[in-house]
């Protein structure tokens, strides 16, 4: 057996994919609460509650429907999409022009309110959801055994964050929406209708972040916490990498899943909170974040 | 960055002439009217559900010294009032310290901790705080996970309500009440006072218009620190009052749901107000206790007040109220 610094490398190697892993959902989650924020100016803390719901949503569709995991990929993250757009269109807008921390109240409530009726029809100790058939099994690639599943939520969430970048960087829509971002009156003066582009945004972060929770539900149980666990460390992922550039929170988020992998190999008492050690020192370092631009 | 209900009412309006501690007349008789309300309320109401409430009374109103007068979203006050409990628990049970003492160390812990996280913390401002005071708070949750002192999911249970002074007995509920009334209304009149001192005033400067307190030669950070470090420091002494009269420190004091439970007390209350974080402290207290037989019905029914709240009155109960009445409450 092979060992990299005294560890054995399949130890390793797991432990660096299923840093991987997380550190996938890390990007997806903060990458959404990144252009959610550019744009609407608040902090969306439902963002774990949605990404819950976005799996409770796939397993209803197998449960009640019948619709299996790539039904769900799809439908999923357009039914939450709708939520979104719901909420934004009755009661978000309502805040924009008030301080952003009343952003982070109405949505921390928020939160509770969907965690609470989870909670309660479900209980917390949360559903299986069978890996897809076809991704059942796992690869030998040589060094370690790859379960096909895991690879693909990697390979998928690389997708759906590539996927974000080339919308916002590279097409019309994306331009309109980084011009909204810097200057909305502005935008608005030349005859976009800056409101459905802030509804529309809001809706599409909400369903990156659904898109993920499908993606989560085999690997974790489906239950009401799985979000909340989820989304203080994003707020840390959020803080360290600013909140400034889309690939900058893709690259934060992949890296310290790494850095949370590796922890858990050289010193497991330390992994759940590295990223939190990492955030202080970033403070300390950097306060605007590894690709903030202001403070 | 501010909060722009803060300005509205409160502390803002130049009305009458403080007489008393920088207490207004009718401040004053509001004051009086609690005094009498925190005496007389234990011979009607269950002593042990009061002092509950006097606890997050005081745990809201170290909260509201930063969100109501600094204009800093502090997401991770649970860190504070959870590791007073923890200290104070511990020391009271296994070194058999006095009470005083006990509760003491509870808050000179928050005060530590509040230190070093709002050394980090003051670096960012408005929502970055926010977010950094709650991913600091989750460290330390899951330290307290990890770490063998807090006793795990257990936390430390049978706590003795320890002597205090080595002498007077607590354990008759009615012993201990005084000790938290007398506590709550210490630091519930401590709070007003630095508000209201020279040191309030430039805290005030600061969350209007930092650049020109700046420019008139203050500190802003060292004057948001001193405030944090203030505010943990009593959040630690409500976690250790609470630890003694429960006799337990649980997961449950560190846990985020704590940090939002104190915002939610405070902005129902109304920021930025005297009395607010009392109201507030009292009404979510009851909620909880009349809605514990419904589960998870009272996180529902605390969102939903949330944002019932921001939409509809976000000056809060006693905001509301001052405002009605042309008086700052």
């Amino acid at each position: 057996m092979i060992t990299i610094l005294g560890v054995p490398g399949p130890l390793l190697f797991g432990q660096l994919l299923l840093g991987l892993i997380n550190g996938a959902f890390y990007a997806m989650l903060s990458l959404g609460l990144s252009v959610i924020f550019g744009l609407l100016n608040i902090i969306n803390f439902a963002h774990g509650a949605l990404f819950m719901m976005g799996a409770f949503v796939a397993w209803m569709l197998l449960n009640y429907l019948g619709l299996g995991y790539w039904w769900a990929l799809v439908l999923s993250p357009l039914i939450v999409g709708i939520f979104g757009l719901i909420l934004e269109r009755t009661l978000i807008k309502h805040l924009y022009k008030l301080d952003h921390l009343y952003g982070l109240l109405l949505t921390f409530g928020l939160a509770l309110v969907i965690e609470g009726l989870f909670r309660n029809k479900y209980g917390s100790s949360g559903m299986p959801y069978q890996i897809p058939p076809e991704l059942e099994g796992a690869t030998n690639l040589g060094f370690m055994f790859l379960p096909n599943y895991r690879g693909w939520v990697v390979f998928a969430a690389l997708i759906a964050c590539l996927g974000t970048w080339l919308l916002i960087e590279k097409t019309k829509l994306g331009a309109l929406l980084r011009a909204a971002t810097e200057n909305a009156p502005l935008v608005q003066a030349f005859g976009v209708n800056v409101p459905r582009l802030v509804t529309l945004t809001y809706a599409g972060g909400v369903a990156l972040a659904a898109f993920a929770g499908v993606l989560a539900a085999p690997i974790y149980s489906v239950n009401p916490n799985m979000g909340s666990n989820f989304i203080n460390t994003v707020f840390a992922v959020v803080v360290i990498g600013g909140m400034g550039s889309i690939m900058g929170s893709i690259v934060t988020g992949f890296s310290l899943g790494v850095i949370e992998g590796l922890t858990k190999v050289f010193y497991p008492q330390a992994s759940e909170t590295v990223i939190f050690v990492v955030m202080a020192i970033v403070l300390l370092a950097r306060p605007a974040g590894l690709f903030g631009r202001t403070a | 960055m501010t909060m722009e209900a803060t300005t509205q009412v409160g502390i803002g309006l130049p009305s009458a002439k403080p007489v008393l501690f920088g207490y207004t007349s009718t401040q004053a008789i509001a004051l009086a009217i609690l005094v009498a309300l925190v005496v007389l309320s234990p011979t009607v109401l269950y002593p042990v559900f009061l002092m509950k409430v006097l606890c997050f009374a005081m745990f809201a109103s170290a909260f509201n010294l930063l969100i109501g007068y600094v204009g800093l979203l502090s997401f991770g006050h649970a860190a504070f009032f959870g590791m007073g409990s923890y200290v104070t628990a511990w020391t009271a049970k296994y070194w058999g310290l006095s009470a005083e003492v006990a509760i003491l160390l509870g808050g000179l812990t928050g005060a530590a901790l509040g230190a070093v996280f709002g050394w980090l913390a003051i670096r960012r401002s408005g929502i970055y705080f926010a977010m950094i005071t709650l991913a600091l708070a989750q460290m330390v949750y899951f330290f307290c996970v990890e770490a063998p002192f807090t006793g795990g999911e257990d936390g430390i249970q049978q706590v003795p309500r320890a002597k205090l002074f080595g002498v007077i007995s607590l354990a008759p509920d009615m012993s201990i009440y005084w000790l938290v009334a007398g506590l709550f209304l210490f630091f519930f009149l401590f709070v007003h006072r630095v508000v209201h001192s020279p040191f309030g005033q430039v805290l005030k400067a600061i969350r209007e218009n930092t650049a020109r307190a700046t420019s008139l030669g203050y500190r802003p950070d060292d004057y948001k620190l001193i405030a944090f470090i203030l505010s943990t420091f009593i959040s630690g002494i409500a976690g250790g009052t609470k630890a003694l009269v429960f006799g337990i420190a649980t997961l449950t004091d560190v846990h985020w749901s704590m940090s939002g439970e104190v915002v939610l007390m405070t902005l129902l209350g109304g920021l930025g107000t005297i009395f607010g974080p009392v109201m507030g402290a009292l009404i979510v207290t009851a909620m909880e206790n009349y809605l514990a037989q419904f589960g998870a019905w009272v996180t529902v029914t605390q969102g939903a007040v949330f944002v019932i709240c921001v939409l509809t009155f976000r000056r809060g109960v006693i905001g509301e109220l001052g405002a009605k009445l042309k008086l700052a409450l």
